[in-house]
């Protein structure tokens, strides 16, 4: 079976984030760039799912500008076969990404297409479950164990207060937490050869994608900055402090 | 203008997260219906049509609610979508799960995780885990929103007298099913729902050593988490993890021991009400952030506090 893996490029997570002075959105200009840690993930989980010969491709996929290039060789170095980047250098929101990964779900036949349950960057959670109710496909998100059975996929899912197991009819749409894998780091002979490995650039045009603007980004703010507040010298002082002054215990 | 407000319950209660989301819904607008969907949820209508605020209540009960399958779940909203303006529910992994489904069916964008109302169109909600705060206009005719409930105060759960009316319940989508729950059997409060948290980074230098945590947090009544680095170095599993690509939490109290204060995981706990730093390096970036830091190793400072409070 195919498998359809979600890449997104987005700020590496240890790098502080910076507003731009005129507000308008964070600065990322000569910023560390990485593959979103959740896709990290999803990578992960699909070429395990091709190790124990369950899926027969993994396809590797991008929406973004074209320095995504970037993190599909990552993927592909990592183990996937080929890459497909559907370029646009405007920021796409997760239900053109939606549309686009239902596309090519059909083009490519997809049995299996696993993404990250949310990006670092806009926090949106969104677009694992926008795929499958527009492909009318089952979903397992937040998923925290991944097993193929045949026709079926069980996945137990993080939800709040513990883990639930759902059994879903294939195709369908996962979307991974951070429990599901440790991803593995790529190797330098593997990184030379997914130099060579197919990486497809696509427009949204080209799929037939409509994109409309549903929600616009008005203004980015720095939240308000926390003031550090005081030493205290002993534990006897700060249970006096949380007693009396935060009120807290 | 109309809203409809999806309810969350434990099955048998309204969760407070509800009453946080109608404080939301009341900013929007005057005309709210809460929708309470499950297997047997009556007393949780009952509950929702007492709370102030609320116009009427929608109970939906049957089988393929039970499992808050998110196909079926979707269906429901889908089937009373065109009468409302302004779809909402507390953010929860229900509501995350379900709610982008209904936006993708009603082909409009959503709204995650939103943390403040500045008009029916316009909102704040916080990006890049909080390190920054965006301010969006949607353009769509039906807003589909999720609301970050430590956002909002909660609304009184008494004083109102709704209707409850009866839906019926969507057929099962028969594309997925429950098979089983692993719920936590811990009588510590869950990590994000919990108004203390005692958190351990590398500093606490073991998992053996999180039981001097654990006797903390059982003597305030607070969860327990950790620091990626915690994490990482084996001390204690994934889902403990506070931090940017962990839980994002916002308790009234957040003790944090041994945590030097990466980015990373303040992202995932600066808004939290009081925060308190136990480090033996003065020069920790926790401290920054902490309303009280006290500098000391925490083997002698977890004890004491543990045996005075």
């Amino acid at each position: 079976m195919k498998v359809l893996v979600g890449v997104k490029r987005v700020i590496d997570y240890n790098v502080k984030v910076r507003v731009k002075s005129d507000n308008t959105d964070v600065d990322l200009s000569n910023t560390k760039m990485a593959i979103n840690p959740f896709c990290e993930i999803a990578v992960e989980e699909a070429i395990r799912l091709k190790e124990a010969g369950i899926a027969t491709e993994v396809i590797a996929v991008s929406v973004g500008s074209s320095a995504s290039q970037e993190q599909l060789r990552t993927a592909m170095a990592l183990g996937a076969d080929r890459a497909i980047l559907v370029e646009t250098e405007d920021t796409a929101e997760p239900l053109t990404v939606a549309k686009t990964f239902a596309k090519l779900m059909a083009d490519e036949g997809a049995e299996l297409v696993i993404l990250g349950k949310q990006s670092i960057d806009s926090d949106n959670n969104q677009v694992g479950q926008m795929l499958a109710a527009l492909t009318k496909r089952p979903q397992g998100t937040f998923a925290s164990n991944v097993s193929v059975e045949a026709g079926h996929v069980a996945v137990t899912r993080e939800i709040d207060g513990g883990l639930r197991t759902v059994k879903l009819a294939l195709p369908a749409i996962v979307t991974t937490d951070l429990r599901l894998n440790e991803p593995r780091f790529a190797k330098l002979p593997d990184i030379m050869k997914a130099k060579r490995k197919p990486l497809e650039t696509k427009t949204f045009a080209d799929l037939g994608v409509e994109v409309k603007q549903h929600i616009q980004l008005d203004k980015v703010e720095a939240p308000a900055a926390r003031q550090g507040g005081v030493k205290v010298g002993s534990v006897d002082e700060l249970i006096q402090k949380l007693k009396d002054e935060a009120k807290v215990i | 203008m109309a809203t409809l407000l999806i309810a969350e319950h434990n099955g048998t209660e309204l969760a407070p997260a509800t009453l946080s989301a109608l404080t939301a819904a009341q900013q929007i607008g005057s005309d709210i219906t809460v929708l309470v969907a499950g297997a047997n949820v009556k007393a949780v209508a009952d509950a929702a049509a007492q709370c102030s605020g609320v116009g009427k209540v929608l109970l939906a009960e049957g089988d393929s609610l039970a499992y808050d399958l998110a196909e079926n779940l979707s269906e429901l909203i889908l089937s009373v979508a065109g009468e409302y303006s302004h779809i909402m529910a507390p953010s929860n992994s229900v509501s995350k799960d379900a709610m982008p489904r209904v936006a993708a069916l009603l082909d409009v964008g959503q709204l995650s995780d939103i943390t403040a109302i500045l008009s029916d169109a316009q909102f704040q909600r916080p990006i890049y885990a909080g390190n920054a705060i965006a301010t969006v206009t949607s353009n769509d005719a039906v807003k589909v929103i999720t609301v970050r409930a430590a956002a909002f105060d909660k609304a009184a759960a008494t004083g109102g007298s709704a209707a409850v009316e009866t839906l019926a319940a969507p057929a099962d989508s028969g594309l997925s099913s429950w098979v089983n729950d692993e719920l936590t059997q811990s009588e510590r409060p869950e990590l994000t729902a919990a108004e203390r948290i005692v958190s351990g980074g590398r500093g606490v230098g073991s998992g053996e050593n999180f039981a001097l945590l654990e006797a903390l947090a059982d003597k305030l009544g607070a969860a327990v988490g950790a620091s990626r680095a915690a994490v990482d170095s084996g001390f204690v599993p994934n889902d403990m993890q506070v931090g940017q690509t962990g839980k994002i939490v916002a308790p009234s109290l957040y003790m944090a021991f041994g945590i030097s204060g990466a980015i990373q995981h303040l992202a995932g706990m600066k808004d939290s009400k009081v925060i308190v730093a136990v480090n033996k390096d003065e020069e920790a970036p926790i401290f920054q952030v902490a309303d009280y830091g006290l500098v000391g190793d925490l083997f002698d400072v977890l004890p004491e506090l543990t045996e005075k409070l």
